[in-house]
């Protein structure tokens, strides 16, 4: 038996944790991570150019590298997927994490049901203050709460692990928010099936 | 918000050095000061057009440019987007009695699926700054929301929102619908949202893309203007 070839894992750093726990879970002692700064999610018509940038360095200091994208569309509307076809690296499917996390097929099934409800995964329920709270302006400016989540009825908590407290933490950002609480187990989703095909 | 700023007297200020207070005081989302220095410039004789282009529009646009650029992020979008809606509440009933340019009608939502609408809603107030008559449809528009109100209010332009990768190939079926309607050239259609192209706009039938508000202006106008010259 051969063991499977290097791999380089390109990835946003809101999975950073989440690709961490599968290749220790799975032993993919192969696969390496390098991350880009999450909050690149806020921006994302930055994110095609951060990742030529990044696959670039990496092919400089390992020409032959085998690299992974793990990024779904993120609002790119199409443009990573056209980078990263121009650069010959794969990348993940999907519109964004809250899809994949559920299973891409699943999340477009639901879509219409859910069409009143924000999305927590386990990265922003721990930041939730850095990347919703603070990033919408709320802590400056409560009074921007109805114009940002005046459309939104619930709040649901996608989680990747099973945690109490981040439950509890959850469902306390739902509170804050004023939107009901829901609480959804998808484990790593369609995340850890792309990274099997590659273990 | 303790500065220096406190110190001025919006008052004193000559009609120049007011305009850019003005402008400052809309980045800075302050919405008092904005009704206090509109109803200053009205009173001075300014015509409620000149105050709504000059001072309120040409501020939001800064405000627009720098979002794009970076240096600011939404909610500071937001806060200067009140502060403007507080200046044009006192500007809009005037602006029909003062005779100010009539651009045409606009019917404009975010489509199914899609709950963003800031930018929406901002493009909607800078094409009402700039004289369109604005039918706003909020969010989650299928297309017959869409189709009933451009036939019901005698539209000239449908324009269409989206922000998610999901949500904008629907734009796709609205145009199709109204090709199939033979609807289609009978509107001016421009499309928006951060993640679409010039591309996708084109390849989906719509007149055009918009990347921010103010080009939805400058491109509503220069289309309006070309369809008169077509019909005349
Ligand atoms: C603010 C925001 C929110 C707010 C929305 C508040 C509101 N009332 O709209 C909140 C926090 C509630 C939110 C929720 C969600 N969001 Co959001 N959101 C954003 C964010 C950060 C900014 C969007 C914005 O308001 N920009 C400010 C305005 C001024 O800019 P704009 O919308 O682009 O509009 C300008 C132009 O595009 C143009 N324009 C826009 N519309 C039109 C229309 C016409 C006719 C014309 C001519 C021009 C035009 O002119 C405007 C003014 O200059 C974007 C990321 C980004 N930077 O784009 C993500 C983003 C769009 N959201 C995203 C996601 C995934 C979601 C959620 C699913 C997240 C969740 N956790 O549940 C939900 C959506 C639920 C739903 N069903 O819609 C993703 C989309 C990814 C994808 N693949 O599509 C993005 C890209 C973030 C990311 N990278 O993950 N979001």
């Amino acid at each position: 038996m051969t063991a499977p070839a290097p791999l380089r894992l390109l990835a946003c750093g809101a999975l950073a944790r989440e690709v961490l726990a599968l290749i220790a879970a799975n032993g993919w002692s192969h696969m390496a991570l390098r991350c880009l700064p999450a909050d690149l999610h806020l921006r994302p018509e930055r994110i095609p150019a951060a990742v030529a940038r990044a696959v670039a360095e990496i092919r400089a200091e390992t020409p032959a590298a085998q690299i992974f994208v793990l990024y779904a569309d993120c609002g790119t509307g199409g443009q990573l997927q056209r980078t990263c076809a121009e650069l010959g690296v794969e990348m993940l499917d999907g519109p964004h994490c809250y899809a994949f996390f559920d299973g891409n097929a699943a999340f477009a099934d639901r879509a219409e049901g859910e069409f009143d409800a924000f999305y927590l995964t386990d990265f922003l329920t721990r930041h939730f203050d850095a990347f919703v709270w603070r990033a919408m302006g709320l802590d400056r400016h409560p009074e921007l709460r109805d114009m940002m989540f005046g459309h939104y009825r619930r709040l649901i908590y996608l989680a990747q692990t099973e945690d109490p407290a981040l439950d509890r933490q959850a469902e306390a950002a739902a509170q804050r928010l004023g939107l009901a609480y829901e609480r959804r187990f998808t484990g790593y989703g369609d995340l850890a099936a792309a990274l099997a095909a590659k273990g | 918000m303790a500065d220096e700023d406190d110190d001025i007297i919006l008052s004193e200020l000559d009609d120049e050095e007011l305009v850019q207070q003005m402008h400052d005081d809309l980045y800075d989302g302050l919405k008092d000061e904005i009704e206090e220095a509109v109803g200053i410039l009205l009173e001075r004789g300014w015509t409620p057009y000149e105050v709504l282009t000059q001072a309120l529009v040409s501020g939001m646009t800064i405000v627009g440019n720098d979002f794009r650029d970076g240096i600011l992020f939404v909610p500071e979008v937001l806060l200067a987007a009140n502060a403007m809606k507080a200046g044009m509440s006192i500007l809009k009933p005037l602006l029909a009695e003062t005779g100010a340019p009539r651009m045409g009608k606009m019917v404009i939502g975010t489509v199914k699926g899609d709950i963003h609408d800031i930018g929406k809603n901002l493009v909607a107030m800078m094409m009402e700054g700039a004289g369109f008559e604005i039918v706003d449809l909020g969010i989650n528009n299928p297309v017959e929301t869409y189709l009933e109100a451009i036939e019901r209010e005698g539209a000239d332009i449908l324009g269409m929102s989206a922000l998610l990768t999901t949500t904008m190939p629907y734009m796709k079926v609205v145009i199709d619908t109204m090709k199939e309607q033979g609807l289609r050239d009978k509107y001016i259609v421009l499309v928006g949202g951060a993640p679409l192209n010039e591309e996708f706009g084109r390849a989906i039938g719509a007149d055009a893309y918009c990347r921010d508000a103010a080009v939805a202006v400058e491109t509503a106008k220069s289309l309006i203007a070309r369809r008169h010259n077509q019909t005349v």
